[in-house]
């Protein structure tokens, strides 16, 4: 069976959906039942990080040795961990309306997650701007490269270095705080490998129409 | 067509054998109250089934998505 990782996103997603409200979480003051979030907001984190290391691979191994295959693969990574960060920044943004008590605060964490999802951004404004096709996927798998070394600092480095309400931020080691948890770790890992999986099927599913859509060009210009 | 029909087959066995568990579960109360988990205390069962069905809905989607592409594969490869 080719595909059983489609199969096992779909069981730990459906597990996620239904272990993720049901199953016992850590009562606590402010948290309430939002603790459960932590099955949704950070695996976005995760997904995302997961692809854009998968898409900065595409990248280099375009540099290394070029073909269409690799732009798109690079490209289709890349705008899947765009959306999961956007997800994740619009999910954040609620969960912290109800539990600190704004859409949005200069917190380290949270303005360095929008500088990181900015530059990608950019990596996608850069990407249409050339009309020549190995010159914009030259040009955009080094772009690649630079926007990943920049934005996973912005995300993982940076904030801990000062204080920061966010979880995970601060000096404090990640989920210390709720992965004591062993029923919410039950349910934490399978839903960050559920998430992830979704993201790499999601790329692939566009990389192949991308790809296509390609060869079906090149077969009407033959 | 087979091998998809197993697919199929074997990511049912698996939702079944995911599933199963926490049904059993949210079954067990103390008075003759009979099957009514979704109407029980904050009707929490409403939203998990909702919930499930607009994932299940979505991943079909995705699905039916992928096995469209892999036929455009396989008729531009036969061309």
């Amino acid at each position: 069976m080719k595909n059983w990782w489609k199969a096992l996103t779909v069981g730990l997603l459906l597990y996620t959906a239904v272990a993720g409200l049901l199953v016992p979480v850590p009562q606590l003051a402010i948290l309430n039942e939002t603790i459960r979030n932590l099955y949704f907001h950070v695996p976005m984190w995760f997904g995302m990080t997961f692809i854009l290391i998968a898409s900065v691979a595409y990248s280099v191994r375009y540099l290394r040795q070029p073909t269409p295959a690799l732009d798109i693969q690079a490209h289709e990574a890349a705008r899947i961990g765009i959306l999961m960060g956007c997800v994740g920044l619009a999910t954040g943004s609620i969960w912290a309306k109800y539990t600190w008590g704004t859409w949005w605060t200069n917190d380290p964490k949270l303005n360095g997650a929008a500088i990181a999802m900015l530059i990608y951004g950019a990596y996608l404004v850069l990407r249409s701007s050339f009309t020549d096709e190995q010159q914009r996927a030259r040009v955009s798998a080094i772009y690649n490269i630079f926007a990943f070394a920049t934005a996973m600092p912005l995300f993982y480095i940076l904030p801990r270095l000062t204080d920061s309400l966010h979880p995970g931020a601060g000096g404090n080691p990640a989920f210390a705080k709720y992965d004591l948890d062993d029923n919410m770790r039950l349910v934490f890992y399978p839903a960050v490998i559920g998430w992830t999986l979704l993201a790499f099927w999601l790329a692939q599913v566009a990389s192949r129409i991308a790809l296509l859509k390609q060869k079906v060009y090149e077969k009407q210009f033959a | 067509m087979k091998n998809s029909l197993r697919n199929t087959r074997a990511v049912l066995l698996l939702l079944a054998a995911l599933l199963l568990p926490v049904l059993h579960a949210a079954a067990q109360s103390e008075a003759p109250e009979m099957a009514d988990v979704l109407r029980q205390n904050g009707k929490i069962y409403v939203v998990v089934a909702v919930i499930t069905v607009v994932l299940a809905g979505l991943l079909a989607f995705l699905i039916s998505l992928d096995r469209k592409v892999s036929r455009l594969e396989q008729e531009l490869k036969d061309q």
